[in-house]
């Protein structure tokens, strides 16, 4: 009666009979896919092996390109202690670098979901497993497991939740997602330790065993994931497989696209930043956050009344846009790129220097880090810090053009900052102090 | 002393691979440390997040997609439709996965805040979550149809022609 090919005589392998009774989860003949098995488990194992790694090593990149070591300001965990032992000056080369990284880091994780939540239902009958705890290794590696499985759903509910603004969770994003990354990678690298080993020996065993299915059956029942009383199947291991590679496929076709302009980000349809861009025109690209949102007064910047004080090792001088249009012009063109994974094609930006403004200031020689503040009422980064080697970059620009046209007010008119392959935030939009070699 | 203790190990609670104890020592202690900080602020918030995040997922989330595909695979096993499931599982699953994943913008939780801070229009999630579930379901009953057609093409005896 609707019993599947791994179906065997009753199994001899130590099972007690009472197990078998299917009534309660703790049974093993309660779960009855006939998919869950060591092999199901070890390739979305070892694919989570890969991907969450990636996605720590990019989190840790995105932590980074913040600079947080540099100044307060930048600094949403002053309490970091070692787990900043890698930071490291954030370099302008590539200027894509931030793009990809960050790119990288939330569209994997998007479409490493659906592995992960098949990873989770195929090992879920050990949840149950009795005795609870067999010894005190297996007790620690219990709790353990919560800290994995806890923390790999609160790291990925908080990214998602946090890329849709939508900040249900309970503090800010910066602290609970690297904190909380700190305690899951733990729980994982323990994790891979211990079983990465039997993951791939079960897929090299598997392969090689492909010519002596008998052999494999018996090495599958021997496993507490294979089901006593497996039900028919209603699709292959190969089949299920697809399946989950087909739900990663869709995220990655959804998502993939916010990372570009035009019909690309057309197509991420759900998600945040996809689909028709704002506007039109030159100024028609990607807003972080718009004017009205962080309460920018379009009085404060009118010509007459808006004015740039640059200070330095010379003193403080006021500048309005008409001096700063005085100044020799540059160009650049670079992207804009979020934390929250999307980012923009290159636009073409137009201004002064920083390391101009620098020299200004009195630091002719060699551009120091500058204290970046901006008229925004709101925000967690009104107010920035950029290292020297961001500054002495001949792209780093404070923007008063972006595409040949004006900025617009939600873009940062009349001035902004830009720096090649610098975090989004940290681009000052309607800058209105730069204090040169004083990080306040 | 190993045989002294493996016969005991019946009745006294056992030790266990100390490789493993060392292992886990070491992540309890980074894990600790992070967990300080994390716990630093709204540590009642961050604790029921974290632990209720994993009893949501295997307490409610699998039993509710569980039964749900019990219910698909029973209701089409006794409409003698089990070739089917596939074609039924699969737009559901990936639709229910937009939903889970793109549920703030999609319920409309944050239509207002979206709009205002990034200039972008929230309307028009549901409508596509609802197109895509929809083309999903659409492409699926074409691939059946056309596994179907073809199976009975090749049952059909060609003396029949």
């Amino acid at each position: 009666m609707g019993r599947g090919p791994f179906r065997g005589p009753v199994p001899a392998y130590g099972r007690d009979m009472r197990d078998l009774a299917p009534r309660l989860p703790s049974s093993p003949g309660f779960w009855r896919s006939p998919l869950r098995g060591p092999w199901f488990t070890s390739v979305l194992g070892l694919v989570l092996l890969v991907g969450i790694t990636v996605l720590f090593v990019t989190g840790l990149l995105s932590y980074a390109a913040y600079n947080p070591d540099l100044a307060p300001v930048n600094d949403k965990t002053p309490d970091k202690g070692i787990l900043g032992f890698y930071l490291f000056a954030w370099p302008t080369d590539p200027p894509w670098l931030y793009r990809l990284t960050q790119g990288v880091h939330v569209t994997l994780g998007l479409v490493l979901i659906p592995v992960l939540l098949a990873k989770l239902w195929s090992v879920v009958p050990r949840l149950f497993t009795l005795p609870p705890v067999r010894s005190l290794a297996h007790a620690l590696e219990r709790i353990s497991l919560l800290l994995l499985v806890g923390g790999a759903l609160f790291e990925f509910a908080t990214g998602v939740l946090n890329i849709q603004l939508d900040y249900l969770f309970p503090g800010s994003f910066y602290p609970l997602h690297f904190y909380g990354a700190w305690v899951f990678f733990g729980a994982f690298v323990a994790h891979a330790v211990l079983k990465a080993p039997t993951a791939l020996r079960n897929l090299r065993a598997m392969r090689g065993e492909r010519v002596e299915p008998e052999v494999r059956v018996e090495r599958e029942e021997r496993d507490d994931l294979v089901s006593p009383r497996p039900a028919a199947p209603t699709v292959s291991r190969r089949g299920a497989l697809w399946f989950v590679g087909g739900g990663s496929l869709l995220m990655f076709a959804t998502n993939a696209g916010r990372g570009f302009d035009g019909p690309l980000r057309a197509t991420a349809v759900l998600s945040p930043h996809g689909g028709p861009e704002p506007g039109s025109g030159p100024n028609g690209f990607q807003i972080n956050k718009t004017a009205a949102h962080v309460g920018i007064d379009p009085a404060e910047t009118r010509e007459d009344t808006w004015r740039l004080v640059v200070t330095g090792r010379a003193g403080s001088v006021r500048l309005s846009r008409a001096d700063l249009l005085a100044m020799e012009q540059h160009s650049a063109a670079l992207p804009i790129a979020c934390v929250e994974g999307w980012s923009t094609s290159d636009q073409w930006w137009r201004g002064v220097r920083l390391r101009d403004l620098a020299a200004l200031a009195g630091h002719g020689d060699d551009p120091p880090d500058v204290f970046v503040e901006s008229l925004q009422r709101r925000g967690a980064f009104r107010s920035g810090a950029l290292r020297a080697n961001q500054v002495a970059d001949p792209r780093s620009l404070l923007a008063l053009y972006v595409n040949g046209e004006q900025l617009s007010p939600d873009h940062g008119h009349p001035a902004r900052i830009i720096v090649p392959a610098a975090p989004g935030v940290l681009n000052t939009k309607w800058v209105a102090r730069m204090t040169f070699g004083d990080l306040g | 002393m190993k045989r002294v203790r493996r016969v005991q190990g019946a009745r006294r609670p056992r030790i266990g691979s100390p490789f493993q104890i060392l292992l886990l020592a070491c992540s309890f202690a980074l894990a600790g440390y992070a967990g300080v900080r994390l716990l630093a602020g709204d540590w009642l918030g961050v604790v029921l997040w974290f632990v209720g995040a994993a009893l949501l997922h295997d307490l409610v989330l699998l039993p509710l997609y569980s039964v749900a595909d019990r219910a698909l695979t029973g209701g089409l096993g006794a409409a003698r439709h089990s070739e089917w499931t596939s074609y039924v599982r699969f737009p559901a699953a990936c639709s229910g996965l937009l939903l889970l994943v793109w549920f703030p913008l999609i319920g409309g939780r944050v239509d207002a805040s979206y709009a205002g801070v990034t200039g972008l229009s929230a309307d028009g999630f549901l409508a596509r979550w609802l197109l895509i579930t929809a083309v999903l379901f659409g492409g699926s009953a074409l691939l059946l149809a056309g596994r179907l057609l073809r199976s009975a093409t090749k049952r059909r005896p060609p003396d029949v022609h």
